[in-house]
């Protein structure tokens, strides 16, 4: 099941999406998520989809593979289904003994559960089709302007990389300790929760002392190619904006613009 | 300007545990490195050899005595910067160098850091990895290469930004007899073709004998130092110490013992057949 | 304890894009008491190979037999596998962690829910084995120790559980070559004083050379080569083309064969390279 997890992956297929400025992608989808708040009805919901449906097919990422990633959550939208249905007051339709199901109910849990697949589907598109590193750059580049008031961007953006860079190498290193215990007899399968706790114990020991030592050892090769922090560093990469870019972002825009207004006079 | 890197009088003391008690590493050194050149230090675990490397960058600063880089004292604060970009360096450990989640963006990070422009960056990132014969990995993951491909990917990191020298520190001790190989085989690319200065720190003598000049470390001090023909031929010193000599080396030192009149500097199988012959 | 490997195959991924053939039928047979040198570069399928020795992986097809116990049937309980073979991974330093050297060695024996007083026993006895001197260091906590005595607890950490079949895996990589020659002097001593089952896994032809009795080489997830040590040696030029070499001072013997057939070529070491090369001076003064 870990296989199934879209969200943090990335898809590339080269497509116009792909090829966005990360820090509109970035703005888009967080205007995108106000529009999941802001919507309240039917017509409203279409428009979301539309939306959606067109970003998806543009990105040339196959829809079964963003559905795919819907499997681990689909126990907390059941959860989150199920909470609505029987918890909302209203003109009661169904009784089960001590449960009731009311109309409003029935809605409210349909629309939720519908709000957070398009959540999912949505932020799972804005990983699926753009890099980490751009992503990390996007991020970056979008808290800029907040260095003033005492946001370490640049900072932030340099743990990113590095976390995101050390994550297959700390999995193998993880494998490899493992197995050298069970090899000793450990046992990371059985017992109760806190014997299996206690069990962990030779996994990550020696998975922190390492990860202090690449620590240090990486710090010193940075300062070795004259790190120094963020101050008057260039970017191979340099993030350039275009016009698509900007119309996305106009589309972006209209979607919040109309369904606001959707919502007001429906 | 004659010297690259003038080692003089270094003697370097740090705290060995918490009773405070001082272990002398490095004991009044003198080294001078000319530019171009090719210069091994060997020695085992705990000679002071990687202490020695630390200071040519200023990682470190010495207890007494003056390390000097193209003229630059490193203990001068506002030179450390041009002293690292001067001489670059490469670590043991493949994985515990690399920053950047693909490879290009790692190359990138020494020049970045030096605030090159971002169209010389690319050039510069695409000649490093073309020298490193690495072009072809450029957009790929670091996790997904070998150990010595990794190695590579560090001295490209390090020659993208461009330096006189480059110390590496035991580069080959965490890799396969293959990765080696590749790693020594560029080294060499380097100091021949591009004339970068090269200090490699390593206790394998296959690649101690390709170079100009040995040095060997023990307990901080310099306890031989020449050609490694020069060098070598101490056999008898160098198993004291602790350390291997080429297999065909250390006959040609045996059959000296029992009678057989052969040279002493004798290095390659080649040489040694063509003695033996000669000795019918 | 003997090994018996047949048909042998091992898949990555199966039935994905990363899809690997790592083993592809595999046979082979290890005596009791036989010290094994296993060779073949990254890639070739060896670590996987010792991998599946102690149940820390499962076939995708094929029989292993281990001892009486045949480890890729049904209802094995792999617990019971691990006392008998026990697995020392390449940098096992790095699986160090308890607060002192005493209680990380004894770490596999409790696995193995022995007594206080076994346990003591166990972990004094393979301290010494490795030389690693008891009292003194106890105590200590193994962070606070050099590289070369951090891989020593470690490698006593296995030993401590007695197996009788013993797989390290490049024990000396990362060593110089004092470190290097003492763990294999020290492999050497445990191998003559336990007559146990040794597998050495290593990519360094000297040293295995002077060590084992048979060499196994690997190449591309098959056995390429295996005999002893002289025979595997004189198919130099097949060693080369897989990217493996032979010792130097074999090379040499060769060279000197072609130049007199007078010469033999079998030889592993510099001591065996003086003896035959001193014997050929001589019957060529004489002649």
């Amino acid at each position: 099941m870990l296989k199934d997890i879209t969200i943090g992956q990335h898809y590339p297929t080269g497509s116009a999406i792909h090829k966005m400025d990360p820090r509109i992608k970035i703005i888009i989808t967080f205007l995108y998520i106000i529009s999941l708040f802001v919507v309240n009805n039917f017509i409203g919901y279409i428009y979301v989809v539309a939306f959606l449906l067109a970003a998806i097919l543009i990105s040339k990422v196959p829809l079964s593979y963003i559905l795919k990633g819907l499997k681990p959550l689909m126990i907390l939208i059941g959860i989150t289904f199920m909470i609505n249905i029987f918890m909302t007051a209203g003109e009661v339709i169904f009784r089960l003994g001590p449960f009731t199901i009311t109309e409003e109910g029935l809605y409210q849990a349909f629309f939720m559960a519908l709000r957070l697949v398009f959540l999912v589907m949505g932020t799972s598109l804005l990983t699926l089709t753009t890099s980490p590193i751009a992503l990390t750059d996007g991020i970056e580049h979008i808290l800029n302007p907040f260095k003033r008031i005492g946001v370490p961007a640049h900072e932030l953006a340099m743990m990113m990389t590095i976390a995101l860079r050390f994550i297959p190498t700390l999995l193998e290193e993880t494998d490899k300790i493992m197995k050298a215990q069970i090899a000793r007899g450990a046992d990371f399968e059985s017992g109760n929760l806190i014997s299996r706790a206690k069990g962990l114990v030779p996994l990550l020991v020696p998975l922190f002392i390492s990860s202090f030592r690449r620590a240090d050892e990486l710090a010193m090769a940075m300062e070795a190619r004259c790190y120094r922090g963020g101050e008057n560093r260039t970017r191979m990469k340099e993030l350039k904006t275009h016009g698509k870019d900007y119309f996305a972002l106009s589309i972006g825009t209209l979607l919040v613009a109309v369904l606001i207004v959707n919502r007001i006079w429906l | 300007m004659e010297k690259m890197i003038k080692v003089q009088g270094v003697t370097f003391l740090y705290e060995s545990n918490d009773q405070g008690d001082l272990v002398k590493a490095l004991k009044d050194i003198n080294i001078d490195v000319k530019k171009g050149e090719f210069v091994t230090i060997i020695g085992h675990n705990g000679s002071g050899k990687s202490t020695l490397a630390k200071h040519i960058n200023a990682l470190l600063k010495p207890s007494e005595g003056d390390v000097w880089v193209k003229g630059m004292n490193t203990k001068d604060d506002e030179e450390t910067w041009n002293i690292r970009q001067t001489a670059g360096m490469v670590f043991q450990n493949p994985d515990n160098q690399i920053v950047a989640t693909i490879v290009e963006e790692d190359v990138a990070f020494g020049p970045e850091n030096l605030g090159v422009p971002s169209a010389e960056i690319r050039v510069r990132v695409e000649e490093a990895l073309k020298t490193v014969g690495m072009l072809e990995f450029r957009e790929k993951g670091p996790h997904l290469l070998s150990g010595g491909q990794k190695q590579r990917i560090a001295i490209a990191g390090v020659i993208a930004m461009k330096p006189d020298c480059i110390v590496l520190d035991e580069p080959t001790a965490m890799l396969d007899p293959s990765g080696r190989k590749d790693v020594i085989d560029t080294i060499q690319k380097l100091n021949r073709e591009e004339n970068i200065t090269v200090v490699n720190i390593t206790h394998f003598m296959e690649e101690a004998v390709v170079s100009d000049r040995v040095i060997v470390m023990e307990d901080g001090d310099i306890v031989l130092e020449g050609t490694p023909r020069e060098v070598f031929s101490q056999v008898g010193k160098l198993k004291t110490l602790g350390l291997d000599v080429p297999q065909v080396t250390d006959l040609a030192f045996e059959l000296r013992k029992e009678g057989i009149e052969l040279p002493e500097d004798i290095l390659t199988v080649d040489e040694m057949v063509m003695q033996l012959c000669q000795l019918k | 304890m003997s090994i018996k490997i047949e048909n042998l195959t091992y898949i990555y991924n199966p039935k994905s894009p990363f899809e690997t053939k790592a083993l592809d039928g595999i046979n082979l047979e290890i005596n009791d008491g036989e010290f094994i040198g296993l060779i073949g570069h990254t890639g070739s399928g060896k670590s996987t190979l010792i991998q599946h020795l102690n149940g820390l992986i499962k076939p995708t097809s094929g029989k292993i037999t281990v001892g009486d116990l045949v480890i890729t049937g049904e209802k094995v309980k792999l617990a019971d596998l691990r006392k008998k073979v026990g697995l020392v991974f390449q940098y096992p330093e790095h699986q160090l962690f308890e607060e002192t050297v005493y209680k990380d060695i004894a770490f596999g024996p409790k696995n193995l829910n022995l007594s206080e007083s076994e346990i003591d026993e166990r972990v004094r006895e393979s301290m010494e084995l490795v030389k690693l001197d008891f009292d003194t260091l106890k105590d200590r906590s193994p962070f606070e120790l050099s590289g070369g005595q951090r891989r020593r607890v470690a490698i006593a950490g296995v030993l401590a559980m007695k197996p009788d079949i013993l797989i390290l895996d490049e024990p000396t990589a990362g060593l110089d070559p004092r470190g290097r020659d003492e763990i294999l002097d020290q492999i050497k001593f445990l191998h003559q004083k336990y007559e146990n089952t040794v597998i050495l896994v290593s990519h360094s032809m000297e040293d295995i050379a002077k060590l084992v009795d048979r060499i196994i080489v690997m190449h591309g997830g098959k056995i390429e080569l295996h005999g002893v040590p002289r025979e595997v040696f004189k198919q130099s030029k097949r060693l080369e083309s897989i990217g493996l070499g032979i010792p130097q001072i074999t090379y040499l013997m060769e060279k000197l064969k072609k130049v007199d057939t007078n010469i033999a070529e079998e030889v592993l070491t510099v001591d065996e390279a003086k003896i035959e090369i001193l014997r050929w001076i001589r019957s060529n003064k004489d002649a």
